[in-house]
């Protein structure tokens, strides 16, 4: 059955509002490239600290320290892993040309909950995060408006 | 969307009808099941080795999770092998009824009536959630809990007729069930009137052909997909071709919402805040918060289980109570305040299923890779029978998750906003949509900042 004229309308409204809250570019502050050293703890389960925060561009040191058992540190979304011994340190050296959050995690089997030994990387601020909650509002009015029709009838 | 009967494919309905295809499906994930509880008991302490913890909670949790629940509904179900045991004993056949399926389960008892309902099954998922840490780690505790789980299907099939331990026990079972009304699968009845008309009933008492439904449902009765376990004795028994397994728009059972019993509504929100607690504790950064749910007994421990049985039976159920008081104060209607909420709280089915298949999304494609190995090792003995032994853990898709975590989780507050609006609507009181909707969108939000934040 086809759509009614202001039903399209509204369709093409609420469309056009996602993909500008998903795609629209954002004056985030520039900031200059910097050198960020991080030394990390990791023990069983649990790395310390356990959230890294840097600016786009900055060039970006993690000194891994095992302080009980054999620990690694695996990077999501730049594929980077290190392995530490127990007592030893370990570095990676990267840059964050990435901009988002990223997890990482205990890449050496490290005990029970090694599954679970997870920390985050913070590349500038979180736009993936802000861009999914003005979605998640929008998809929230989309959802009551675009069932209207139906409220009407009923 | 126009339904379509699958079973209109003679080779499908064949396919279906013989007992042998399933048997076999089942008797491979007994197999599988067997070895898992071997594994767990006999094999290596260490999880990411043993087959029992990666098969079990890594790759059969992505297929039940990412594939089964939301395509098939309780296609899992069909092919389950916890209750094979226990059937076989019941009905005194591995195969097709011996005698008269309709004389099968005669001396047995009925369960109870005022347990013929999914809270104990409510409770039994709750129990897992709160030793979670230690039974998804330790082989040997997976071990004993599928064994366990084993017996008690067996035990309740000799105390009690047809699969009650699936119907009422299962602490998987009950939110398979909830979930499958969202699922592009049904069982249905082609024509009411036949079943109507029909006096024996056989596809509930049973015939020559099989037995009476496993799951205590007449399939002429059968309006939503949440007790029907697709086990297809109806169509084997059925004396007029009258059963359909249709292909129909996902989520028909919510188009419009059927309302929620209080113990299914109950099952929404403790499947909900499971999700946002697993989140928090398997996929967050808190190594104090993973210490407190691994170290039972302890008084962080204690402090954790308080925190989550607050959460899934206090907090949501009591912030969603008051959220449908304000619905009411919105804009009144004669209905009671518990029956308003047990009637939204369907709204919470899809975004409860994408919250889990986000969560499961993360966790499955960071841990897959352990699978390799354990197929050719499966006890970490040192074995190395197809040659994956020596495969390395690689996290798959790790730029891409974040991504369909957010796809998803919007999709299921999007879907969940329309299944607001429906029972808003069929309330005649279109302004309750607007807190329910706020309540969902906020628990979104707060598994948005869990998964990608």
């Amino acid at each position: 059955m086809m759509k009614s004229s202001p039903a399209l309308l509204r369709n093409a409204v609420f469309l056009a509002a996602a993909l500008l809250v998903a795609f629209a570019p954002l004056p985030l502050p520039q900031t200059p490239p910097a050198e960020r050293t991080f030394r990390i703890d990791a023990t069983q389960f649990a790395f310390a600290p356990a959230v890294l925060t840097v600016n786009p561009g900055d060039r970006v040191t993690i000194e891994l320290t095992s302080l009980d058992v054999v620990h690694g540190l695996y990077l999501d979304g730049y594929d980077l892993q290190i392995s530490a011994d127990p007592g030893q340190t370990a570095t990676m050296t990267f840059v964050a040309d990435r901009a988002g959050s990223f997890r990482f995690r205990c890449a050496a089997t490290c005990g029970d909950l090694h599954p679970f030994m997870i920390g985050k990387l913070h590349v500038g601020p979180n736009t993936l995060l802000w861009r999914s909650i003005g979605l998640a509002l929008l998809a929230m009015f989309a959802a009551v408006m675009l069932g209207m029709p139906r409220l009407r009838k009923a | 969307m126009p339904k379509y009967d699958l079973l209109r494919i003679p080779l499908l309905r064949k396919t279906l009808e013989s007992r042998w295809p399933q048997l076999i499906l089942r008797a491979a994930a007994l197999g599988g099941f067997a070895i898992a509880i071997l594994a767990g008991l006999l094999g290596t302490r260490v999880g990411n080795h043993n087959f029992a913890i990666v098969v079990v909670w890594i790759a059969w949790w992505a297929a039940l999770m990412l594939l089964a629940v939301p395509l098939l509904g309780r296609g899992w179900c069909a092919i389950c092998p916890i209750p094979m045991p226990g059937e076989w004993l019941q009905n005194g056949a591995a195969l097709g009824p011996v005698q008269d399926g309709s004389r099968h389960g005669r001396s047995l008892k009925r369960f109870p009536k005022s347990f013929r309902n999914i809270w104990m099954q409510n409770v039994a998922f709750t129990l897992l959630a709160l030793f979670s840490a230690v039974i998804l780690t330790r082989p040997s505790v997976t071990g004993w809990i599928l064994l366990g789980m084993l017996l008690v299907a067996v035990g309740a099939s000799l105390v009690y007729e047809r699969r009650t331990f699936c119907r009422y026990i299962c602490p998987v079972g009950g939110f398979i069930g909830l979930y499958s009304q969202l699922a592009p699968l049904e069982l249905r009845v082609v024509d009411t009137k036949i079943c109507a008309a029909h006096k024996e009933k056989s596809c509930y008492r049973g015939n020559a052909e099989g037995y009476g439904c496993p799951w205590d449902v007449f399939p002429g009765g059968l309006a939503v997909n949440t007790n029907c376990g697709l086990c297809m004795e109806c169509l084997r028994t059925c004396e007029y071709d009258n059963i359909a397994l249709n292909l129909r728009a996902p989520g028909a059972d919510l188009d419009p919402p059927h309302g929620l019993k209080l113990d299914e509504a109950y099952k929404a929100f403790i499947m909900l805040g499971s999700a946002l607690v697993y989140s928090a504790v398997m996929l967050g950064p808190w190594g104090a918060l993973k210490t407190a749910a691994y170290s039972i007994g302890s008084p962080a421990w204690w402090g954790y289980a308080l925190g989550l049985l607050v959460l899934i039976w206090g907090l949501l159920p009591g912030l969603f109570y008051l959220t449908t008081r304000a619905a009411q104060a919105l804009a009144p209607v004669r209905l009671p305040p518990r029956k308003l909420f047990a009637r939204y709280a369907a709204a919470l089915i899809p975004l409860g299923l994408t919250a889990w298949i986000a969560f499961s999304i993360s966790f499955v494609f960071a841990n897959i890779s352990y699978l390799w190995p354990v197929l050719s090792d499966p006890f970490g003995w040192g074995w190395d029978l197809f040659g994956t032994a020596g495969a390395g853990w690689t996290p798959y898709l790790s730029l891409a998750v974040p991504m369909l975590q957010v796809v998803v989780l919007l999709g299921g507050l999007f879907w969940s906003g329309r299944t607001a609006a429906k029972i808003a609507a069929e309330q005649g009181a279109r302004r309750h949509v607007w807190p329910v909707t706020g309540f969902n969108t906020l628990v979104t939000i707060g598994l948005l900042w869990l998964l990608v934040g």
